[in-house]
């Protein structure tokens, strides 16, 4: 593994490697050792084309947990505003010895470009890139999944997963609906029609329009943001319509079984995908999912970049 | 998982399951003679074959004073120095006993003492953990080749080698046999 651009760059065994040397850090972590030695002199770069708060945090803590310096490089107020190609800040970051670039962009397939253009030599990881993937959040969505509900098993044979909402707009969706087929569990994805991609039925998942009857059959429910910011179009009729037909209020969150868990990937819209009540009753695992990010992120960073050079 | 094969020219037994024992016996011996008892002690395995060491150490230490010891796993990957000449490895599970290690002997257990820097590692990592008391080293076999001013307190069986061969140490909770190889590589 030299990038992870897509889930799909993945083998399961490197999936399950990554969720394994995460419970370890987590380990380490919770007996007290705060700040590790293993990434020193290493040069991480958040390349941050987009607004961003938990995940950028997320890279960095994660990255200086582990002692590698860390650059952060926002669009806004830098040479990008001025004009600058992203060939131009690879050759940049290049050039200033970046081992490994962290990049978030507006534009679907950037971290691919560079990761496979040959202008930088970094290992790349893919923070968000439009409406295509976010691989980190559906690991640590699977870390969180597997915490709770498979904490000594490896794959997810048996469990179902329940994906809510604007999967036309999510990144988030796309990677998670490839990383937990991948690893074995059942995706279930609901939302309305409007809001579902061309091309849904050939993606490893089951697709539904309808909440309500699919509750007792979740083992966790991952509600999506509503994604005002990228609709430039009216995919439903209004909010209110679609908190009632697909938002996750206490008497919905009372139908699922027992031992279910609440995920949202933050940012929450509260009273429009999910109520108050729900995201911070006691099945809510959504500050936990926080928690979870900086260990996975620490977890890839070290498989990325812990090690010499093998390729 | 090959049977039990006795000498052959590439592969010499050099302790077996009764040698093993009996030198685990006496370090638990040593550590209780050298400590004056056994309150306040913490063995710290280093995986893999560390930790049932470990525990096997404690177990004789039980026989002997009829305390129970505290016994850990301490992963000592995150902090090697050799982290850059080879592709990141898989960490394995730290697992400090209830109680932590502050103002606590620790005695670290490892299989094989070789260059020394798996343990330099190691008190790095205990650092991260806590401030014991004292921290000591007890391996099952002491091989030579230090490359640091490094040396164990206690020591099962002294191995002359040369570079160029192998020592493993195969026990019955990991491998199938309780033994110890010296292979030719």
């Amino acid at each position: 593994m030299k990038h992870l651009v897509s889930v799909a760059d993945l083998t399961k065994t490197e999936a399950i490697r990554i969720l394994d040397t995460a419970m370890q850090l987590d380990q380490v972590t919770e007996h007290g050792a705060k700040k590790l030695p293993t990434l020193r002199g290493r040069t991480v770069v958040n390349l941050f084309y987009e607004d961003s708060t938990r995940t950028r945090l997320s890279f960095e803590l994660a990255a200086k947990r582990l002692s590698a310096d860390v650059i952060t490089f926002s669009a806004k107020g830098s040479s990008v505003s001025k004009g600058e190609s992203l060939k131009d800040t690879a050759l940049t970051l290049q050039a200033m010895g970046a081992d490994a670039v962290i990049i978030r962009h507006f534009a679907s397939g950037a971290a691919h470009q560079m990761a496979h253009t040959g202008w930088i030599k970094a290992h790349i990881i893919n923070a968000g890139d439009g409406t295509h993937e976010h691989p980190t959040q559906a690991l640590l969505d699977a870390y969180t999944i597997r915490r709770h509900l498979a904490p000594h098993r490896q794959d997810f044979e048996g469990l179902t997963v329940g994906i809510v909402g604007d999967v036309l707009h999510s990144r988030v969706a796309r990677s998670n609906i490839g990383l937990l087929s991948a690893l074995g569990a059942k995706v279930i994805v609901v939302g309305p029609p409007t809001l579902m991609p061309v091309g849904v039925e050939e993606w490893p998942c089951e697709i539904r329009y309808q909440l309500d009857d699919s509750l007792p059959e979740l083992d966790a429910i991952m509600m999506l943001r509503v994604q005002q910011e990228r609709m430039n179009g009216s995919f439903f009729p209004s909010v209110e319509e679609y908190s009632r037909e697909y938002g996750l209020n206490r008497i919905r969150a009372s139908r699922l079984p027992d031992h279910a868990v609440v995920m949202h990937p933050g940012p929450m819209n509260r009273g429009v995908e999910i109520t108050a009540e729900v995201a911070d009753g006691h099945r809510s695992v959504i500050t936990e999912q926080v928690a979870n990010g900086v260990i996975v992120r620490m977890a890839v960073l070290y498989l990325l970049i812990g090690g010499g050079a093998h390729d | 998982m090959s049977t039990h094969v006795p000498a052959s020219p590439q592969q010499r037994v050099v302790a077996d399951q009764s040698d093993i024992a009996r030198a685990l016996r006496r370090i638990a011996h040593e550590i209780v003679e050298n400590l004056k008892g056994s309150t306040d002690l913490v063995l710290l395995g280093i995986p893999s074959r560390g930790v049932p060491l470990a525990q096997r150490i404690a177990f004789n230490i039980a026989d002997i004073e009829g305390t129970s010891v505290p016994v850990g796993s301490l992963d000592v990957t995150l902090f090697r120095d050799d982290l850059r000449i080879r592709p990141a490895k898989a960490l394995a599970r730290t697992e400090l006993p209830i109680g932590g290690i502050d103002g606590k002997t620790v005695v670290l257990v490892d299989d094989v003492l070789y260059s020394g820097r798996t343990i330099r590692a190691a008190l790095d990592a205990l650092n991260e953990f806590g401030r014991p008391k004292a921290v000591q080293l007890a391996v099952l076999v002491d091989r030579g080749h230090r490359e640091l001013p490094i040396r164990a307190d206690y020591v099962g069986k002294n191995l002359p080698t040369s570079h160029v061969e192998k020592v493993s140490v195969e026990i019955s909770e990991i491998d199938e046999f309780d033994q110890v190889v010296i292979r030719e590589s």
